[in-house]
């Protein structure tokens, strides 16, 4: 089975245009929605509530995330700690109610159905450490640019450098952009994820690049934006290859892998599309844009 | 050169190697047993006779059990049910008392024969296992401002021996020690003399008050102060941690004034808080003998006097002035007398020249050593949480003062070894010097743990499924290549994991899964290349070859790239994230030698040194 039989020839840069402006709306609406509606950041930012309730006898937890859902509590986590008789029900800051508020109202709701539980412990997680996750989580972020793109400039050229450090600042600020415009929960796991987009994106980034470099030398005529072509062209049966690879298992993720690892996994499924796109369409045009010629990758001869 | 040959000794190592990863890797395959951890308190001894008695208590109760084993840190009871260990638990605590610990556990189910090979199974972390995980803030100004407190009284002591005579001395909320002076002219004489004998304070005349002087610990100190406060938080955080007797408890310390701690498997929160957060310091104070006992009896307590029981609940009256608090102990050691009569020998840091007037003033009289602990209970008062504290008061030891104590002394008169080593653990790590102020806990429960765990191996599961039944039909007898490769990658994977004693949590997960994205993606590019050859007309052998040396420039390229990333993160990045980091770095190498090693010796035996017509790769 092959995907295309003979080498394509699609012309990706005569497109190079519409697909900057895409990426550019892409990147405004990400930013503007970043900008004015936020992230809706998860517990391990912001801090929340935990209640853990008695009950005389097994809990009913379906029961239990009824009654939770009724109130307005869609987003409670429920589950048993200790013995069966114990539940622990955590909830996310709630806009315009207080931590002991949202306590009562869990607390009466309940009661209403069983009269006899009785409420343990109320616990909040401290929004300072939140906040220093997220100063981390970024900092990480902006390290890992930086030195890749480093190695790339010592690898290949420094063009390569930035329009691979563009193309994959590119991946997450759409990833956050997605979260921000949805409203999705933004926890340390999308985080996370979002880290290994990085990783992925710079892959399939890195493949078009050595591409280029061994066309660079190889073919004697042609103006670089042919062989940016040619390159992409002639890898593109791996890069179609590679991401649904990629995509078939995280959808997997997606789809089985249970509520704790959603956001994680969407992050990743947003990621590896765009992460595919950027490295075809963001990554080599923009190198071209920044003038790169035959010349600047010539003083490496050493191909195998 | 034959192309696409391999030496005898590539393809051993290569053996080795996938050997040598099954080996490790296996003991995840196992899962866990529901177990109780038995864990010994003062009194307590773990031997072949709690063995049998353990054993006895289960059958009465016809609660079945695997075995039990006896570990280095206790005993472990392993069940096969979950039932069962919940229902031992409450029939062992029964029957074993106060001076052992039941918790409960969950044990690793390897064979024997693997782990007689070291080879253990990866670490869960909390979001998978369930467990607690405690952060915890060390309130060191207030221990600043009780160091300064220690102080008042010797400040007393030799500013009247020197004849400079003041109004008072206290302590300032801005942690300064604030003297006023009776005249002016003490002030000059006074803070040279400070100045000289209490280094560790630096003194200045106040800009409000020219008779008063104002006390502040120097730079350095505060600096000592800090480390010696976090150290001996950690270590007293240590022991209670210990006493919960869970396995695999971490105990770390984050940030300046931070501590953090995760008890994985645990199931009972309350529990494991209550005896984390309490806060214990020790006094020792005379024992008032002023008083009839039979008055006191009846709760007649003098002012200035208190009344506390000891362990064997008898009732003892002590005057409430602290001679000696616990933070001034720096050791505490058992040991025997001249006559082999157990005692323990206790050190006292600093000046210990109040305690060592007072006990010349009371030779003869008793002393007691006081134990207290502070309990902080969250409760809800009319709607709104409120913090109780509880204090529990306990006499550990009382003692006949023999003759005027120095900076050394002994505690004689001691029942037995077993108890000296009991009071000398208490003495010395009892106290937390500062109080610790939970800022976050998280609990993840054992049922959302096994959810977790399950769809998260479930997901792997169908995804690689995917991949594998994908790449053969695209890529045939290559692709059959390249799912044997991944396979052997999962397997090193997991075993390289396993050997450096990973923790595996669902970003973890998650980073296995991108790995074998990339680690197929290896495999992708050299089949891709190989085609390519192919059709520009290269012979089949020929093409292997070039695909081979091509693709790995590339591949490389491209890993070492994400490589460098993968480091950033987890020099950088904390918890989940860290645990990320690592499973993308050693997923990034095994895929590397899977990748190109593994697919490549399979590719030369099958097609190697042979006559080769037509590729089976799927065009």
């Amino acid at each position: 089975m092959e995907f295309f039989k003979k080498q394509t020839n699609i012309d990706f840069f005569g497109v190079r245009k519409i697909a900057a402006i895409i990426s550019l709306i892409l990147v405004l609406i990400s930013l503007g929605s970043l900008l004015t509606k936020g992230l809706n950041w998860g517990l391990d930012f912001t801090g929340g509530t935990v209640i853990e309730l008695h009950y005389p006898n097994a809990a009913n937890l379906d029961q239990i995330r009824d009654i939770l859902n009724k109130a307005g509590f869609e987003n409670a986590v429920v589950q048993t700690y200790g013995g069966i008789e114990d539940v622990m029900i955590r909830v996310a800051p709630m806009a315009g109610e207080n931590e002991q508020m949202v306590a009562k109202k869990i607390l009466e709701g309940l009661q209403t159905a069983e009269p006899n539980v009785t409420l343990s412990r109320t616990e909040a997680v401290g929004a300072q450490v939140g906040k220093e996750l997220t100063e981390q989580g970024g900092l990480a972020v902006l390290c890992a640019l930086v030195l890749t793109a480093l190695y790339i400039a010592f690898r290949f050229e420094y063009r390569f450098a930035v329009s691979a450090a563009v193309a994959l600042a590119h991946d997450p600020i759409i990833i956050l952009g997605v979260f921000s415009l949805f409203q999705l929960e933004f926890d340390l796991n999308t985080l996370a994820a979002m880290l290994g987009i990085i990783g992925y994106s710079l892959n399939d980034t890195i493949v078009v690049f050595d591409r280029v470099k061994e066309n660079f030398i190889r073919v004697r005529k042609a103006t670089p934006l042919e062989i940016m072509n040619l390159s992409i062209n002639q890898t593109l049966s791996r890069t179609i290859m590679t991401s649904a690879l990629t995509l078939m298992v995280v959808l997997a993720l997606l789809f089985l892998g249970g509520k704790s690892i959603f956001g994680f996994s969407l992050a990743l499924a947003i990621g590896v599309a765009v992460g595919t796109y950027s490295s075809i369409y963001i990554a080599g045009s923009c190198a071209v844009a920044m003038g790169l010629s035959k010349k600047d990758l010539m003083p490496t001869p050493k191909e195998v | 050169m034959v192309l696409n040959h391999y030496p005898l000794w590539k393809n051993i190592l290569l053996i080795l190697a996938i050997v040598c990863g099954i080996i490790y890797a296996a003991p995840n395959l196992y899962g866990d047993d529901p177990a109780l951890q038995i864990q010994a308190l003062r009194g307590g001894q773990i031997n072949q006779e709690l063995i049998l008695h353990v054993e006895q208590a289960l059958d009465q109760a016809k609660l079945p059990y695997q075995h039990v084993e006896q570990q280095t840190s206790g005993l472990l009871v392993r069940f096969a049910q979950g039932d069962a260990q919940l229902q031992g638990q409450a029939v062992l605590k029964q029957a074993l008392g106060d001076d052992y610990v039941v918790a409960l556990n969950l044990a690793p189910a390897t064979p024997q024969w693997l782990r007689a090979l070291g080879a253990h199974p990866m670490k869960l972390g909390l979001d998978l296992r369930g467990g607690v995980h405690f952060l915890m803030e060390v309130d060191i100004d207030s221990a600043i401002n009780q160091r300064l407190e220690s102080y008042l009284g010797e400040l007393r002591t030799r500013l009247r021996q020197e004849q400079i005579r003041y109004q008072d001395i206290s302590v300032s909320r801005q942690d300064e020690v604030v003297i006023r002076l009776s005249n002016k002219d003490g002030v000059e004489p006074a803070e040279k003399f400070l100045s000289e004998n209490f280094p560790d304070l630096s003194f200045k005349t106040d800009p409000q008050s020219d008779t008063t002087l104002k006390g502040a610990f120097t730079v350095s100190e505060l600096k000592n102060i800090h480390d010696y406060v976090m150290e001996q938080s950690m270590t007293t955080l240590r022991n209670r941690v210990n006493e919960l007797g869970v396995a695999e408890a971490v105990v770390q310390r984050q940030g300046t004034n931070r501590v953090m701690v995760q008890l994985p498997g645990v199931q009972d929160t309350a529990r494991a808080k209550d005896i984390i957060g309490k806060t214990a310091t020790l006094e020792f104070l005379l024992v008032d003998d002023s008083v009839d006992p039979r008055l006191v009896m009846q709760g007649q307590v003098p002012f200035g006097s208190k009344m506390v029981t000891d362990r064997d609940g008898r009732s003892w009256l002590f005057k409430k002035r602290v001679i000696l608090s616990g933070d001034n102990i720096v050791g505490a050691n058992s040991g025997s007398d001249e006559y082999g009569r157990p005692d323990v020998q206790v050190r006292v840091g600093g000046n210990s020249g109040l305690f060592s007037q007072i006990t010349r003033d009371n030779v003869g009289k008793q002393m007691g050593a006081i134990f207290i602990e502070t309990h902080y209970d969250d409760v809800m008062i009319g709607g709104e949480k409120k913090r109780i504290k509880r204090t529990t008061e306990e006499a550990i030891s009382i003692a006949t003062i023999q003759s005027a104590l120095g900076n050394r002394f002994q505690i004689t008169g001691i029942g037995n070894v077993e108890e000296a080593r009991n009071l000398a653990l208490l003495l010395r790590a009892g106290a937390l010097p500062a109080s610790i102020d939970f800022i976050e806990e998280r609990t993840v429960g054992p049922s959302l743990g096994m959810e977790n765990i399950e769809m998260g191996v479930r997901s792997v599961i169908v995804g690689l499924v995917m991949v594998l039944v994908f790449m053969a039909v695209y890529y045939h007898l290559f692709g059959l290549f390249a799912n044997i490769s991944l396979i052997v990658n999962l397997i090193l994977l997991v075993a390289v994991l396993s050997i450096i004693g990973a923790t595996l949590t669902l970003p973890g997960i998650a980073g296995i899964v991108l790995t074998l994205g990339m680690a197929v993606d290896g495999n992708v590019l050299i089949d891709e290349r190989i085609r390519e050859e192919l059709r520009n007309g290269s012979t089949p052998q020929a093409s292997i070859h070039a695909g081979y040396e091509r693709a790995l420039v590339t591949i490389m390229d491209a890993n070492i790239t994400t490589f460098i990333a993968a480091l950033v993160l987890f020099s950088i990045g904390t918890g989940p994230v860290k645990g990320f980091a690592v499973t993308l770095s050693v997923g990034l190498v095994t895929s590397v030698f899977t990748g190109v090693m593994v697919s490549r010796a399979l590719v030369n035996y099958w097609y190697g040194g042979k006559t080769v017509k037509k590729l089976s790769i799927g065009m």
